[in-house]
């Protein structure tokens, strides 16, 4: 748990400091970063990026019934008191996650939240934007992640 | 300047007088030992490494377990047994009350003596350690998975539970000798006619190799002397039971004096295996009593007690072969086998040297019936006959003895306050080191196996004044720690501990840390109030008692606004911690509740009850700090008057808990 929060900290001061600029003492701190996130990953495809983890390819093919049955439960044991579908909760609404983010990212999201937070540009801006509520490590393995992402396939 | 230096010289002949009084001079310095030596270096584990053992010391009179690592001696987490804890609310919760119950009714307080670990063919396992409660007699258990206390089972016909709880080479029992002798069965007699009255309870209680459930087997209804302390044999010897005994004059009063008329008491051999036997064949008589036996399920995160209602009772004198008497010298304290079976040290605590039966001999003794008569019908064995040796002027007032795997053995002497190494078989003294004062037990790690790990000692200490900066009249309790895989020990380091460092069991880090659980499974969570989703957390009246169903995860609690509640209602809290990941508990308290904050370990369901008695809006919040939104781990509850016509509402961001 000490662990955890020095590698909040550690993400917030790498947060605060990645614009390059000196840190203002007066401002609220997580803003300016947000802005400066969102420049940065406005160029790049985000769909291009697979994030950081343990998946590398994921082949997708029609959209598996048994399987979004399965990830709809792990979803509901999971990661509802974070996220609903519908609406932006403490994390992000997942309607149409499929669409705007590669399958490869969802899952090492879900597989690999405290180096996705740490490294991942997509996922600072998102941890920007949940004020700092980092997404939690649930332990889910990789057969519940791609159950999850059939379950987000069926919700675009 | 001068004042210090003056202070200092002061107190240096003061400790030095103060050590020297027993007769310890070893011909070297050992109080400067740390600094002419690399002992920080040997005792220092740098930042992110582990320690090498777990060492599990008792608490005495806090009734708890604590965990310190060696050789570093730091402390990484007190364990609740025998008395509430407001830091991991045990016997505060609904779900740990019941582990705290007994036929005396709910004891939030015991104190606990002798842990011991858990054995396989002899060899530690790391599975379970058992610890006694002395006061109110109890044994637990506790689970090295968890580090939790996951049961507790009184102990009837039993007073001053001080001979326990060691186990047997296969963990087949854990004993609970009665220190105290008293009436059996419990009644109204006159004190003064104690002798041969009163009797002494010796417990087997069987654990399942399985899930490690404790039963009393069996209780040895033993003549009324005290049995002080106990030690299974193993190898050749493993099937008997050693216990040592004073008071065999029976005396009722003033036993300072007039339990130390005997030139010897005695040792007791109790072949269990025998009894065992006897008692599978139909042998004994079950006899009405009444106690508690206290189990947690790590499923249901639950404990639930049961009052039993019997108990099976074996007179000894029965079991022809199986309970012999080995004389030993001035009220024996100690009871120690060494890891080859063979050796059973008895310490006379007023006896001028430390008296070695031996296993064999005291065999062929029995074949041969060399006997010196019988005490309440159980022979006596002849004293030369069972005489394995005796070391000579050891020290002053000889309590424990541990043993290192290498065919040395360690004693403490508690009036000349030192250690002192021995030689087994020639029994000739060959190192002794002072401790800081007054020691008690000693504890090598797997000392009590057949396979000590024979690197360090670590001695318990009673006394400490000067040691540490003055904390008032108190002073903490302390451990000190010796290297002894060289020749002589060396002094490495004092630590302090928590209450008073009874006795201690000690176990390498790898056997234990591989099997350490990281978090509860919420698929396996079977608390019959778990929710496991936040659609699924709810408020439900019932009369004038609420039930709150209700989920934590960094960084909220849902739900976090509850409404309908009114004065008078008995509101309960059941809450589940929804994380899935290592080290992330969440605590919930509310204000003014008559309990302690749950501490909710992943994964976990707990419970406490909080009285509404006023008008208004309460706050509770998340008491560990979970999160960098920690301190947003917040919510209200809204008390309306008696009758009031607020409807039980409960949200979450202003919406129902379950939407999409
Ligand atoms: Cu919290």
């Amino acid at each position: 748990m000490k662990l955890k929060l020095v590698i909040v900290l550690v993400m917030a001061l790498a947060l605060a400091s990645c614009g390059g600029e000196k840190p203002k003492k007066d401002v609220s701190g997580a803003e300016p970063a947000t802005e400066k996130a969102t420049e940065a990953v406005a160029d790049a495809d985000p769909m291009a990026n697979k994030g950081i983890g343990p998946i590398s390819s994921v082949t997708l093919g029609e959209i598996d019934q048994t399987l979004v049955a399965e990830g709809e439960t792990v979803f509901k044991a999971k990661c509802t008191a974070c996220h609903k579908i519908s609406k932006k909760f403490v994390g992000p609404a997942l309607k149409g996650v499929t669409q705007r983010r590669s399958p490869e990212w969802i899952m090492n999201m879900t597989l690999n939240p405290e180096e996705m937070i740490a490294k991942d540009p997509i996922a600072k801006q998102l941890l920007a934007e949940a004020n700092g509520a980092p997404m939690a490590n649930q332990n889910i393995t990789e057969e519940e992640a791609r159950a999850l992402l059939e379950y987000f396939r069926s919700k675009n | 300047m001068k004042t210090i230096f003056k202070y200092f010289i002061t107190f240096t002949v003061v400790s030095s007088w103060l050590v020297s009084c027993g007769d310890v001079n070893s011909g070297k310095s050992s109080s400067q030992g740390a600094l002419s030596t690399n002992a920080a270096e040997k005792v220092y584990v740098a930042p992110g490494e582990h320690d090498d053992y777990y060492a599990f010391i008792s608490g005495g009179f806090s009734g708890q377990l604590a965990v310190y690592g060696l050789p570093s001696g730091r402390l990484f987490k007190v364990i609740p047994v025998f008395s509430v804890d407001a830091e991991k609310a045990w016997g505060f919760n609904e779900e740990t009350k019941p582990m705290l119950n007994t036929s005396h009714g709910f004891i939030p307080w015991d104190d606990s003596h002798h842990p011991d670990i858990s054995q396989t063919a002899g060899e530690l396992d790391g599975r379970w350690v058992f610890i006694n409660g002395n006061n109110t007699p109890r044994i637990a258990k506790i689970d090295l998975t968890t580090f939790e206390t996951t049961e507790i089972i009184e102990v009837p016909n039993s007073a001053g539970n001080h001979s326990s709880s060691f186990v047997t080479e296969n963990t087949e029992y854990v004993v609970a000798g009665t220190r105290f002798s008293v009436p059996f069965p419990q009644r109204d007699m006159p004190i003064s006619e104690y002798k041969g009255n009163f009797k002494g309870a010796l417990s087997f209680i069987s654990v399942d190799p399985e899930d490690g459930r404790m039963d009393i087997k069996f209780q040895i209804m033993m003549p009324g002397f005290d049995y002080d302390l106990s030690h299974p044999g193993r190898g050749a010897s493993h099937g008997w039971f050693f216990f040592s005994t004073y008071n065999t004059e029976e005396a009722n009063s003033l036993l300072e004096v007039n339990a130390s008329q005997n030139d010897k008491d005695f040792i007791a051999a109790i072949n269990w295996k025998k009894i065992e036997e006897y008692v599978n064949n139909g042998g004994g008589k079950k006899v009405p009593a009444n106690y508690a036996h206290n189990v947690y399920d790590e499923k249901t995160h639950t404990a639930t007690s049961t009052m039993k209602k019997e108990v099976l009772v074996v007179d000894p004198t029965e079991v022809p072969g199986a309970v012999y008497f080995m004389p030993t010298p001035k009220s024996p304290h100690g009871c120690d086998v060494d890891p080859s079976g063979e050796y059973i040290v008895g310490s006379g605590k007023l006896a001028a040297e430390l008296t070695v039966h031996s296993f064999s001999k005291m065999i062929k003794a029995i074949e041969n019936e060399d006997f010196d008569g019988d005490a309440y019908g159980i022979p006596i064995l002849s004293y030369e006959s069972t005489l394995a040796g005796a070391v000579k002027n050891p020290g002053l007032g000889p309590l424990h003895t541990e043993f290192d795997g290498k065919g040395n053995a360690y004693t403490t002497f508690f009036i000349s306050s030192e250690v002192v190494k021995w030689k087994l078989g020639t029994w000739e003294v060959l190192d002794r080191k002072k401790t800081f004062y007054s020691v008690g037990h000693l504890m090598i790690p797997g000392g009590n196996s057949r396979k000590p790990f024979g690197d360090y000692v670590v001695a318990m200490n009673k006394i400490t004044k000067d040691r540490y900066l003055p904390t008032g009249p108190e002073v903490t309790q302390s451990a000190q720690l010796y290297d002894i895989s060289g020749e002589k020990m060396e002094l490495l380091l004092d630590f302090p501990t928590v209450g008073e460092p009874h006795y201690a069991a000690g176990i390498a880090a790898d056997i234990v840390a591989k099997k350490s659980k990281k978090f509860f499974r919420l698929e396996e969570n079977e608390h019959k109030h778990a929710v496991k989703s936040e659609a699924e957390s709810k408020v439900v009246r019932n009369g004038n008692e609420v039930h709150i169903y209700m989920t934590m995860i960094r960084s909220h609690f849902a739900p976090d606004n509850i409404e309908g509640i009114q004065v008078g209602d008995k509101v309960y809290f059941h809450v589940t911690n929804l994380e899935q990941d290592y080290d992330v508990p969440h605590g919930i308290s509310m204000i003014g509740a008559n309990t302690s904050e749950l501490l909710i370990m992943p994964g976990q369901t707990e419970s406490f009850v909080w009285e509404a008695k006023q008008e208004g809006v309460w706050p509770f919040y998340c008491t560990d700090f979970c999160s960098a939104l920690h301190q947003e781990m917040q919510g209200y509850i809204r008390v309306s008057p008696k009758g009031s016509n607020v409807p039980i509402s409960f949200t979450l961001d202003g919406d129902p808990v379950d939407i999409e």
